[in-house]
């Protein structure tokens, strides 16, 4: 809240009041008022795309754009039939469960062995101070057995991560925010703050194009709700040519609007990675996915 | 299988094919306004001629019947979130998406537009 309020001030500083005002009101307009709790702001966030799309569940939400484009819906349940992100679930199984030089396992880091807790994450870690993803409690797991840390955006690290979706499957996403943990709700404040702020020389917010503008046309392409947007990574992307991670898209979504990107796993993506999955509460796992 | 995927995705891909361009008479407004690392304003709004349009915006069509002169019509294009602080549309002059004399030039290609 308080890092939100300063970055607030500097975005404002020395342009006119007059000129101030309307983006000031945008923010208690078009954003969820800044004092709401994430569960009012969770509450607000579903309801407005109750109210654009009433047909959908929440857990109709896993599929991203395809729950309301139904052309391009058809195309993607025949892939999903042969799925391209086959090898990276058996790559990542292999990595996974070969041991490390010392012996110990990935198993042996995490609870459940690792299996099925995709959806957890990401996690306020109290002894670190920050929030940690899935990819960076992957890499502390490695650091712990003396291993160097994997890359993020693609290669090995995706290849667990597609494994370790894909034994979550089903399950709703769960993420908490620690009541005893006032660092855990900055960073969902900031996460949210960077959410709602617009960026890059086109000026769009993430909100304008996947709240204000969702189930609209972009050129061809259909906005998608940003509720579950955490639910289905990695995902295998045509686009790409590979699989690829959440934070890549974060990236190339800033590219787009002419905005710096930051790198994977920056603090400030593991934060919007952190608000988004809030908001994403009970949308099941459907990760690895595919996309166009 | 490697095929299957790339043909359907390859017909995933074809809903968004580029935007070709009539022959016609050369038009530097209308180019701006087409070409999707200048106005592409086609991204939001149907303009005649234009291939698979988005529809964020209004279509763009009758504007002198919408706007008192080009210089207001000129003022939207410079500065949207002037008159609307929520919109969608990128401040194109304000944030130097175009320049001075490329807003003018998508003016005067508007302003004719039935
Ligand atoms: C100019 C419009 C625009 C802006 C601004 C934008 N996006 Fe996107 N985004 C898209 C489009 C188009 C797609 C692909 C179609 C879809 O799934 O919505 C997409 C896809 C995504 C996806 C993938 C969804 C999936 O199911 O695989 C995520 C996640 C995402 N955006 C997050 C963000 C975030 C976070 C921001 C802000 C930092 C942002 N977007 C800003 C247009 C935008
Ligand atoms: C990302 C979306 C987007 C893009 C790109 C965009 N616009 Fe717009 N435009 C809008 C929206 C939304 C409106 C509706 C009014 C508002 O919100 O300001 C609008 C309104 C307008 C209007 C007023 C129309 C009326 O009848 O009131 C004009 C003129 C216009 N746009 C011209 C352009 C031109 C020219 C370009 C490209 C150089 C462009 N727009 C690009 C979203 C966009």
């Amino acid at each position: 809240m308080i890092p939100y309020l300063k970055k607030l001030t500097q975005l404002i500083q020395g342009i006119p009041l007059w000129q101030k005002l309307p983006s000031l009101i945008i923010c208690f307009l078009i954003a969820l008022p800044l004092n709401a709790t994430p569960e009012q702001d969770q509450a607000a966030f579903r309801k407005h795309y109750q109210q654009r799309f009433p047909k959908l569940k929440l857990t109709d939400y896993a599929n991203g754009v395809y729950a309301i484009d139904e052309i391009a819906r058809q195309s993607w349940s025949a892939i999903e039939e042969f799925p391209p992100y086959e090898t990276a679930i058996e790559e990542g199984k292999k990595l996974f469960n070969t041991a490390f030089p010392n012996g110990k396992h990935y198993a042996d880091c995490f609870p459940h062995k690792g299996l099925g807790i995709s959806n957890e994450y990401p996690k306020w870690s109290k002894t670190q101070g920050k929030i940690v993803t899935l990819a960076r409690a992957i890499n502390d797991c490695r650091t712990k057995q003396q291993e160097s840390a994997l890359p993020y955006e693609k290669g090995n690290m995706v290849n667990l991560l597609a494994y370790l979706a894909y034994t979550s499957r089903g399950k709703a996403i769960n993420v908490n925010i620690p009541k005893d943990s006032p660092g855990a709700l900055s960073a969902y404040e900031q996460g949210k703050a960077f959410y709602y702020q617009r960026h890059g020389q086109l000026n769009f917010s993430c909100a304008t194009c996947h709240i204000q503008n969702a189930g609209k046309k972009l050129r061809s392409e259909i906005l998608s709700a940003s509720l579950g947007h955490t639910n289905n990574w990695p995902t295998y992307r045509l686009k790409w040519g590979e699989m690829g991670s959440l934070h890549r898209r974060f990236a190339e979504c800033l590219t787009q609007i002419k905005a710096k990107p930051f790198p994977e796993q920056s603090v400030e993506f593991r934060n919007l990675e952190y608000f988004l999955s809030y908001m994403g509460n009970g949308v099941p796992i459907s990760g690895p996915s595919t996309r166009k | 299988m490697k095929t299957i995927i790339t043909l359907v995705f390859l017909a995933l891909l074809s809903c968004t094919s580029t935007t070709k361009m009539p022959e016609q008479t050369f038009n530097p407004g209308k180019q701006i306004a087409f070409s999707r690392d200048k106005g592409n304003c086609l991204a939001c709004h149907a303009i005649k001629d234009g291939e698979s349009p988005g529809n964020i915006g209004p279509a763009l069509k009758n504007l002198s019947t919408r706007f008192k002169n080009k210089q207001q019509l000129r003022e939207q294009i410079w500065d949207a979130t002037q008159f609307n602080p929520e919109t969608s549309m990128p401040p194109f002059g304000k944030n130097k998406i175009l320049s001075e004399n490329e807003i003018d030039q998508v003016v005067d290609y508007l302003w004719g537009l039935k």
